[in-house]
């Protein structure tokens, strides 16, 4: 079984913990800097077992970790484990990683720590190891990202109701009331005609002069079209969405 | 509202999500923590919005934050209502969220049950899979419970990435709910043979973490797991399985014997260094518990040790650290094979890896002798010297002692030497071992008498120079050692040189900053020393020396008084008032030394540290009961203070009269002897340690070496422990140069005389005499001390719950009708219980309810040891009858079994109930194990093997399918009967293949099932009766010629689409012995023969035995094909070599090897749900045939296909049967069998028609040929 799954940096900096038993905040932060400090001090061509004492389970448990660049991916396991057994699979995880990553680097799992979250439960479940074969592995994370992306699609992509669920928006009959855009047309079809009445509408109801309404695009944090985004609803990317309708 | 909608998402629109809080933190790495709580701010208000997109960016955040180590626990709540969104995306976030923070405690987890519940049953197969992930996170007993039946449907899912994931919490499931264990067990052992290898992996994963905790109810599942190693590709699932057979050999070491063959093989074959290590580990583990009965192993166990050293030579620090690990394995049982490689163990201690050294210590452990103790702990010495962190100098700390004291300081020779070590150790700053030390100092100087004038020297300088160990108050750690240091110096003080100055010593003011219990040893022992002082000083002439030393206490003690220590004040104002009255008396000129003396006096024995506990208590004794009744008011326990060590406490207690006691208590026990010896409150010394002190009432009669020099009181903190290495060496030297002078006779009488001089032993370890004799060796005990198997288990231990017989349960499951017939337990296994009762009732008796599953079962098995023997005597008569008369083997059955002792089930009809299939599943085990190969005869072993494997199969596959048109309750008994038919019908093949019996066979069908998944609906018996089928076998004969017969089986390979299997049996048929066997075939561009690696692709296959007369053996041959939808035929030549006497020939035999389509399907369970999914999928093509003329009862039909056709039957009504099968390539097969009269329709849907077409082709064939 495997006890917990930490990640962190040269300094210590947790970038993902995942464990599989229950520990306070606290303890768990603890268990987070001691293990950093075990690990950190050893050379580089050192083993990669270290016997950690008390600080997780006991004698039975073991720290098994590798170091990549700037990044310890720190496996606590206990003896039912075959110890090159989970190096493979740290290194299967981190190959995943940059296949689904592409190229991954440390900034990756700072800011999308949710989708590292993701895959690696497609690999280690409640404490065991479930998927131990990256192709496959990177299917069924593609395959829920693909899901992920056709369930953003879904919702209305009008600038008022950006990202809300069709649900949540004010519509009729299957038509967002604001924009008129019905949720199964096809985007690129009709999104001009969306746009107009987005920034009509939003002109009546912000009271705004017209000309300001010009300006509007430079004040706005980006792109508010889901489907330019990359990342879902709530992650723009491109700005001037106005003016110059983006590639949808 | 408009407005207010507008208004939200336009706020929406500035919220951050979770890389805004990334980056907002990293922006503000100055006031972290402000910045975060402020984000917690925001995060509560938009938790608070209707939007669920909102909120489940606020608890995307939150999880975020909660890896920081910020408690999220109160947005629970929140938690729960995102993870019931409708969106796969929300609820992803909430599931994942639940997982980090969500725990047993979590109240709001009871509100998820039916969330969960929807989730598992959503036909979005990501949406259940998250649910699981995230259920195995925070699964709770009560979630267990009610849950367990959603999640077993889980495991017959038609998606094998929800059946494995199913699979593996079901492990989660059983920790929390161990009741669901038997009624999940039977499908969870059918999952070992799924044709998803990931779920197969996910079986093997549960199956052996389970059977970690508790091999024994495992153990017959071993053949199996045996099949799986030989066949699996997988190494996670070897090394698993590896592992797990390592857990079991120790429980069957016949079992080890079957291991090691394939084993080996694996170890040559695999490129994989983690499977290698693990094969390596079980071969030793297997050695071991071979060896444990039989001296000769330990040349393999030399060869594993070798081969360990290689990898701890190895460059790689990692396989390092594995050969040093595997090597503390063989060192428990092996100590003497691993002592030869102490040069490179030592080497190790060197390594600059900390892990490494701490593994070479381990080992180290093992490697001492007498003779080279003094060397290894010097050693170790300077490694703590120069030992950069603490941690590894407190291990080397308790390493060191560890060594020394080990099986009763049996390897220390000089105790002054040890002595002056611990004395040593004490320069360590900052250890927390500290007690350790100072233990290891009480014992030795209670225990070791000699030893006492060197230790209480010793002590008192430890005690002068106290300031230097407490002088930093970082390290009180040690400060231990003054407790121990104290105490000795105050026990022993008639050996003191100075009791003045140590007395002084233990009163000066700085004591006071020491721990408290440390105080109070030092206030008693200065009083014990103050004693011995007035005897010394009273003696003597001079009357005011004693006054002074009683002036002194009297100053100094007040300050102990006013300690904070409740004990130490206690013992200091108590010796103060003595010590005035002293003092008074001293005025009037009373001579009080005796008296005073009088009060410490007697000797204080050893205990160990559970002795009281582990005295019986005597029946008739209520210990909870009251002796008198309690008084009214509540009067101070006079309990003693607690003390750390516990041989401080007699001490109060002790009178003058202990030796008048002594014989007292013995002329008492001589008296009420049973009573006595039972009393839990007398602990007494044994006869040996009495014996011991009355025969040794002075150090004089104990062996002392005399030393040269003068003991140096040298102050602590410099080494002096070297000085007796160098005494010894010169000792040993001397010794060898004495030697031949000296003849064997005195050197006997000195030993015995206990000769004080030690320089008259030879160098053989035995005979290295020791200084010192360690007193009391088992003395500690009370006699009739209970075993102490119980001490170190665990109360808690979740596993213990789990320790839960399967074995009848596993058999059930053979007797498992239909899929969709098996009702799951709902909410509790009673329900799974009652739905499988019409097929179990038959033999009710014999499957005990789950409730007291271990009780009953147990005993079962033990009657089943019994008779085990018996058994197989019996059934092997049998077999002989059945084959003579076939038609009598009913009665032949009834006479054999009546008298089996095993319960039985009375029936009427003419089938009489076999012993329990429980019964024949532990005799099959028994069985496989029995065949254990000679190791040159592997091969064999596995066709026992997986001969006795296919018995177990047809239990856990859908096999027994077509038996299913009887519904009474006998039905039960029949399909027993079967199967422990089947399995006397493989033995009686073993043996017919053993004895070289030619009978001619009608259908020369073979019962040997070498591969998996198959398919066995196999029943003997006559053609005539109604009920059993003929014998039916895969094995179609390839060639013969008159050297030599080859039958063959092809099967699909369950873990690889493009692979078939082919079993071939080599039969010698002549008298000469066969050899040099090689098989080959002309491959062709859809199948290829796989041949060994480095071998070209006209090289054959060299079958790796050889065929004395008579004998047979299987050989299997792996071929990858591509396409898999047309029958194909394969030409091939056996060449051999036929050895005579005195010639030999160079012989071949041609033949055609045929794969029919039909081997590439695989026997695959699919419920009729699944199966009902598929039809309606609408993706496979239709294709029917008829057959005409079959006169054969509808069941013996089915099961034809079964068998030969490797399908299995899904469901079945009346005359009309629907059945599946799937193709190592994954094509779909749907079977609809009618019958009207002597008519078969078959109506038949797959995914490729071409193949759809040759199957109906094939088994149309098969009927066409009966």
């Amino acid at each position: 079984m495997i006890r917990a799954i930490l990640i962190f940096n040269n300094h210590g900096k947790p970038r993902l913990s995942k464990f599989y038993e229950h520990y306070t905040e606290d303890t768990e932060q603890q268990i987070i800097r001691e293990t950093f400090h075990l690990v950190s001090k050893r050379d580089e061509n050192v083993c990669n077992f270290l016997e950690g004492g008390m600080l997780i389970g006991g004698s039975d448990y073991k720290l098994i970790y590798r170091h990549y660049a700037t990044l310890y991916f720190v496996f606590c396991v206990d003896s039912s484990e075959s110890e090159l057994g989970i190096l493979d699979l740290i290194q299967v995880f981190v190959e995943t990683l940059d296949k689904c990553f592409e190229n991954v680097c440390e900034l990756d799992l700072i800011f999308h720590v949710d989708k590292v979250h993701n895959i690696l439960a497609e690999m280690v479940m409640g404490g065991m190891v479930l998927e131990t074969n990256m192709n496959e592995i990177i299917m069924q994370v593609d395959a829920q990202n693909k899901m992920e992306k056709s369930e953003v699609s879904r919702a209305c992509v009008c600038f008022l109701c950006v990202g809300l669920d069709w649900s949540c928006c004010m519509q009729y009959a299957g038509m967002c009331v604001c924009c008129t855009l019905h949720a199964t047309l096809s985007l690129s079809l009709s999104f001009s005609l969306s746009l107009c009445m987005c920034a009509l509408l939003l002109g009546i109801l912000l009271l705004l002069p017209l000309p300001l309404l010009l300006f509007l695009p430079s004040f706005l944090p980006s792109c508010c079209c889901c489907c330019c985004s990359p990342h879902g609803p709530g992650h723009y990317t491109s700005t001037y969405f106005f003016l110059f309708p983006p590639h949808c | 509202m408009a407005l207010k909608i507008v208004k939200g998402s336009i706020d929406r629109m500035f919220d951050k999500n979770l890389q805004d809080l990334v980056r907002g933190i990293r922006n503000h790495k100055e006031d972290e923590a402000k910045y975060i709580s402020t984000c917690i701010d925001e995060i509560k208000q938009e938790l608070k919005q209707d939007n669920i997109a909102v909120k489940a960016n606020a608890v995307c955040k939150l999880t975020y934050l909660q890896m920081l180590g910020y408690d999220v626990s109160w947005a629970a709540f929140n938690i729960v209502e995102v993870m019931s969104s409708s969106k796969f995306t929300y609820k992803r976030i909430g599931y994942l969220a639940a997982s980090q923070c969500f725990h047993e405690s979590t109240d709001v987890i009871m509100l998820t049950t039916n969330q969960i519940r929807k989730d598992l049953s959503s036909p979005n197969q990501y949406d259940t899979g998250v649910a699981l992930t995230g259920l195995s996170c925070f699964v709770t007993p009560d979630l267990a419970r009610d849950l367990a039946n959603d999640i077993m449907t889980l495991m017959s899912h038609t998606k094998p990435y929800i059946r494995k994931k199913a699979v593996l919490i079901m492990y989660k499931v059983f920790l929390k709910y161990p009741e669901s264990l038997r009624p999940a067990f039977p499908r969870l052992k059918e999952k070992l043979e799924d044709p998803d290898p990931g779920v197969q992996s996910a079986a093997v994963n549960v199956i052996c973490e389970l059977a970690r905790r508790n091999p024994k109810n495992y153990l017959s599942l071993a053949p199996l797991f045996f099949k799986l190693m030989t066949s699996s590709t997988n190494n996670w699932v070897l090394i698993k399985i590896i592992k797990l057979f390592g857990a079991l050999t120790p429980l069957e070491p016949r079992l080890g014997k079957k291991l090691i063959e394939p084993l080996t093989n694996l170890i040559h074959s695999t490129s994989a260094m983690s499977l290698l290590y693990e094969c390596v580990n079980t071969v030793i583990a297997v050695l071991i518990s071979l060896s444990s009965g039989m001296p000769n192993h330990s040349a393999s166990i030399q060869l594993c040790v070798q081969k360990l050293r290689i990898l701890i030579e190895d460059s790689d620090q990692n396989l390092k650290y594995l050969g040093l690990l595997a090597m503390s394995k063989i060192l428990k049982t092996h100590p003497k094979s691993v002592q030869s490689h102490k040069d490179l163990i030592l080497q190790c201690l060197d390594d600059k890896d900390e892990s490494i050294r701490l593994r070479a210590l381990d080992l180290l452990y093992g490697m001492v002798s007498k003779k080279n103790l003094m060397e290894i702990v010097k050693k170790l010495m300077l490694h703590v010297d120069k030992a950069e962190g603490t941690t590894y100098r407190d291990e080397l700390l308790t390493k060191i002692i560890d060594i020394c004291s080990q099986s009763n300081y049996q390897y220390i020779t000089n105790f002054e030497w040890y002595i002056s070590i611990l004395v040593e150790l004490t320069r360590l700053e900052g250890t927390r071992h500290g007690h350790l030390i100072a233990s290891q100092m009480l014992d030795v100087a209670i225990r070791v008498k000699a030893i006492r004038i060197f230790a209480v020297a010793q002590m008192a300088t430890l005690l002068d120079n106290a300031h230097l160990l407490t002088g930093n108050m970082q390290r009180n750690g040690i400060c231990e050692v003054l407790y121990a240091a104290a105490w000795i110096c105050g026990e022993f003080s008639e050996h003191l040189e100075n009791p003045m100055q140590t007395l002084e010593a233990m009163l000066r003011p700085k004591v006071a900053t020491l721990p408290g219990h440390i105080q109070a040893v030092y206030v008693q022992n200065a009083a014990k020393l103050f004693s011995t002082v007035l005897k010394s000083q009273e003696g003597s002439t001079e009357g005011t020396a004693a006054q002074e030393t009683s002036q002194l206490m009297i100053d100094r003690l007040p300050l102990f008084v006013q300690s904070a220590n409740l004990e130490v004040q206690e013992r200091a104002s108590c010796i103060l008032q003595l010590v005035k009255y002293i003092q008074k008396l001293q005025q009037k000129e009373v001579e009080v030394a005796e008296e005073v003396s009088a009060l410490f006096a007697g000797e204080l024995n050893p205990v160990a540290p559970k002795a009281q506990k582990k005295v019986p208590v005597p029946e008739g004794l209520d210990l909870d009961a009251w002796i008198n009744e309690p008084p009214s008011e509540s009067e101070s326990e006079d309990e003693q203070p607690k003390a750390i060590f516990a041989k401080e406490e007699p001490k109060h207690s002790r009178s003058r009269h202990t030796e008048v006691d002594e014989k007292e208590l013995a002329r008492r026990r001589e008296a009420r002897k049973q009573e006595q010896a039972n009393n839990p409150f007398y602990i007494k010394a044994s006869p040996s340690s009495q014996k011991v002190y009355q025969e040794s009432p002075g150090v004089e009669h104990i062996p002392v070496v005399q030393i040269d020099l003068t003991v140096p009181l040298k102050v602590p903190g410099l080494p002096m422990s070297d000085q007796y290495l160098k005494l010894e060496e010169e000792r040993r030297q001397k010794e060898r140069a004495d030697k031949k002078k000296k003849e064997k006779k005195k050197r006997k009488e000195k030993r015995s005389g206990r000769g004080r001089r030690h320089d008259s032993g030879p160098e053989s370890e035995e005979d290295i005499t020791p200084a010192h004799m360690v007193d009391i060796v088992t003395e500690e005990m009370p006699e009739n001390a209970l075993p102490s198997d119980d001490d170190d288990k665990d109360p808690n231990d979740p596993h213990k719950a789990l320790d839960i017989d399967l074995d009848n349960l596993v058999e059930s499951a053979g007797r498992r009708p239909l899929a969709d017939s098996e009702k799951l337990p709902v909410r509790s296994h009673r329900a799974a219980k009652v739905a499988k009762s019409p097929v179990e009732d038959g033999d009710a008796e014999n499957t005990p309810p789950s409730q007291e599953p271990k009780k009953k079962s147990s005993k079962e098995k033990r009657e089943k040891k019994k008779d085990k023997d018996r058994d197989r005597k019996k059934s092997k008569e049998e077999k002989k009858k059945k084959k003579h008369k076939h038609e009598e083997k009913e009665e032949d059955l009834l006479g054999g079994e009546a008298d089996e002792p095993v319960v039985q089930s009375e029936d009427t009809t003419e089938v009489v109930a076999l012993p329990t299939s429980t019964n024949a599943e532990v005799s099959d085990l028994d069985f496989w194990l029995s065949n254990a190969p000679v190791p040159s005869n592997t091969q064999e072993a596995a066709t026992v093997a997986a001969t006795a494997e296919a018995d177990s199969v047809p239990e856990a596959t859908s096999g027994t399918a077509p038996d299913s048109d009887h519904d009474e309750p006998k039905n039960s008994e029949l399909e027993e009967t079967k199967s422990s038919k089947h399995k006397k019908k493989k033995q009686k093949k073993e043996k017919e293949e053993k004895e070289k019996k030619k009978k001619k066979k009608h259908h020369h069908h073979h019962r040997h099932h070498s591969d998996g998944g198959a398919d066995e609906s196999v029943q003997n018996g006559t053609v005539e009766d109604e009920e059993p089928l003929p014998p039916m076998s895969n094995y179609c004969l390839l060639a013969e010629n008159s050297y030599i017969k080859m039958v063959c089986d092809i099967q699909g390979n369950l873990q690889d689409g493009s692979q078939v299997v082919v079993s071939v049996i080599f039969e010698n048929k002549c008298d000469s012995l066969l050899k040099s066997m090689e098989f080959n075939v002309l491959d062709s561009l859809n199948s290829k023969l796989q041949r060994p690696e480095g071998s070209g692709p006209h090289d054959g296959f060299t079958v790796p035995f050889q065929l004395p007369p008579g004998v047979s053996n299987e050989a299997r041959l792996v071929f990858t094909v591509q396409s898999i939808v047309m029958p194909q035929k394969m030409k091939g030549t056996l060449t051999f070599i036929v050895k005579n006497e005195d010639s030999s020939i160079h012989e071949k035999l041609d033949f055609k090897l045929h794969f029919t389509c039909t081997s590439y399907l695989i026997t695959t369970p699919c419920y009729s749900d699944a199966f009902a999914k598929l039809l309606e999928s609408g993706d496979l093509k239709c294709s029917s045939v008829r057959l005409e003329e079959v006169n054969m009862p509808f069941h013996h039909l089915l099961a034809r296909i079964c068998f030969h056709h490797h399908f299995s039957v899904v469901e079945r009504i009346d005359s009309c049967a629907s059945m599946y099968s799937r193709s190592i390539q994954g094509h779909h097969v749907c079977l609809l069998v009618k019958t009207s009269g002597q008519t078969v329709s078959i109506d038949a849907k797959c995914d490729e028609p071409t193949l759809l077409g040759n199957v109906l082709d094939e088994i149309k064939q098969t009927f066409s040929q009966c």
